[in-house]
């Protein structure tokens, strides 16, 4: 029992999935297992965080995960507080550090952040000493959302280790592939990434990736395929010629997914370009997880606030006792 | 660990015995709308076994259900490290129902006052009684049971041990003196 917590410990925050040890990882995927059940009750809450008051601090726009967080945040229990970059001091010129500590001096328990620059979350976590947890940092990582995708994954198959998760599209802007790739590798899965070379790291295959440059190849090695949002401001960039372009060579078709030696099983973490990077038949098919992955999204970050909530653990002995 | 320290209160036949007697007066009014529901974790195996006592032996059919309540525990955020949480299943609606909480061992009662809160958010029964194999005394809070299979006067450091043969070796129940315990 103590064993099986030590492991889990987070410490104080949740900034990316890089240094984080697969029994940790495995750990919350297997603590956000129970807290699925009570998004199903007929009263979604449990006291778990009573009193606690959580910030969730965007200054980058963010519907599903933010809201995704508020869920989570007050089906535990805890009092939230959203704070958008538009409409508040950041647009004054307000610095990081200036709100953070504003938001500490008001006692505050934990921040989610969201933010346009690498790093942003680590630099928080550094100089308050609430929780903070990454929702988001520039190109760096996006832990929620790859933890979402391995449950998910876990659900559809039963496990992590062995399978081949493909992750297709603007691969080297992307904190999503960034968290995925390490969450995959220390679970044991094998990774590809797909997509035109402008949007392929050079040095991806020091990560133990492997490159496809066809899409139909990466569906025929594939049992799970993690379809990647283009972000359209991407092809005025002159990344890519046209999106139409894109979702003829990229596009992730029925067609395509037609071709496969087996059912490979496609996630996407939102919003969809329909039509771009992925077709409606196959999002809406039956081969799509993408809803599982947006339920699974609340019982994983249900699963992080409550791991990260129990510090104390010179504690934990004290614990162990109490269990009679 | 030496046998003189430990005390053998129930062997396997006798649990088995005063989870028959258990399961009689728990089928007494009869069995309309009853819900075994055990604690997590050997509460779940002995309401297993009441029920299909009921079944046998009183011709009830009693669905059961589980609940972990450790996040509806009072020291939560004195403990650190976050325990392990099971899964709660509770089958149906409880709402209007007779629900029997079935736990190994009642100590200081707080385990069954975050079962009653946890119970609460799955709806409003008739009724909720609760049953244990052993009532060792110490409660902390004003709560009792409606059936116990046996009532020990164990001190506050002694250790009431309950193991059943899915989790354990055996099924008994054992009382290890506090010198020992320690």
């Amino acid at each position: 029992m103590n064993e099986t917590r030590r492991k889990m410990e987070l410490g104080k925050d949740l900034i990316g999935l890089e240094h984080l040890p697969g029994e940790t990882i495995r750990g919350i995927l297997d603590t956000a297992e129970p807290f699925k059940e009570i998004s199903e009750r007929a009263i979604k809450k449990v006291p778990v965080l009573r009193g606690k008051t959580i910030v969730n601090l965007f200054f980058e726009p963010s519907t599903r995960t933010r809201i995704s967080f508020e869920f989570a945040e007050k089906r535990l229990g805890a009092d939230t507080v959203n704070v958008a970059a538009s409409g508040s001091s950041v647009v004054k010129g307000e610095t990081l550090v200036d709100t953070a500590r504003n938001l500490e001096a008001m006692r505050i328990d934990m921040v989610v952040i969201r933010h346009g620059s690498s790093g942003a979350a680590q630099f928080l976590a550094d100089r308050i000493p609430s929780n903070v947890i990454n929702g988001g940092d520039g190109q760096h990582e996006h832990p929620t959302q790859a933890l979402l995708d391995l449950l998910t994954l876990r659900d559809s198959f039963g496990r992590i280790e062995g399978l081949k998760v493909c992750i297709v599209g603007d691969i080297v802007h992307s904190r999503v592939a960034r968290s995925n790739i390490y969450g995959l590798r220390k679970l044991g899965a094998e990774v590809a990434v797909c997509g035109p070379r402008s949007l392929i790291p050079a040095s991806i295959e020091e990560m133990g990736v492997q490159v496809f440059t066809h899409v139909e190849d990466a569906i025929q090695w594939s049992d799970a395929l993690n379809v990647l949002r283009l972000q359209l401001e991407r092809m005025n960039a002159g990344f890519i010629p046209s999106l139409r372009e894109y979702n003829r060579v990229y596009g992730v078709t029925r067609r395509r997914l037609e071709q496969a030696p087996r059912d490979v099983v496609v996630l996407h973490p939102g919003p969809m370009n329909r039509g771009v990077e992925i077709d409606s038949d196959v999002a809406d098919g039956p081969q799509s997880v993408i809803l599982p992955q947006v339920t699974n999204g609340v019982a994983v970050r249900m699963a992080v606030l409550y791991l990260l909530a129990g510090g104390a653990p010179e504690r934990a002995e004290e614990a162990k006792k109490g269990e009679a | 660990m030496t046998p003189e320290d430990t005390q053998l209160l129930l062997d396997a036949a006798a649990v088995e015995n005063v989870l028959e007697r258990l399961a009689g007066e728990i089928a007494a009014p009869g069995g309309d709308g009853l819900l075994l529901v055990g604690i997590r974790r050997r509460g779940v195996q002995l309401a297993a076994r009441l029920a299909s006592i009921l079944e046998r032996a009183h011709g009830i059919d009693v669905p059961t259900g589980s609940l972990d309540i450790t996040l509806y525990r009072d020291d939560l955020h004195q403990i650190g490290p976050m325990p392990v949480i099971g899964v709660t299943e509770i089958p149906g609606d409880i709402t209007g129902g007779r629900v029997v909480i079935v736990d190994d061992v009642l100590f200081t009662g707080r385990t069954i006052r975050a079962a009653l809160q946890e119970l609460a958010d799955f709806g409003r029964p008739r009724k909720i009684e609760l049953c244990v194999l052993v009532d060792r005394g110490g409660r902390e809070l004003p709560i009792q049971a409606d059936y116990v299979g046996l009532k020990v006067d164990a001190g506050e450091r002694d250790l009431v041990e309950v193991r059943v043969p899915e989790l354990d070796d055996g099924l008994s129940v054992t009382l290890v003196s506090a010198t020992e315990a320690r």
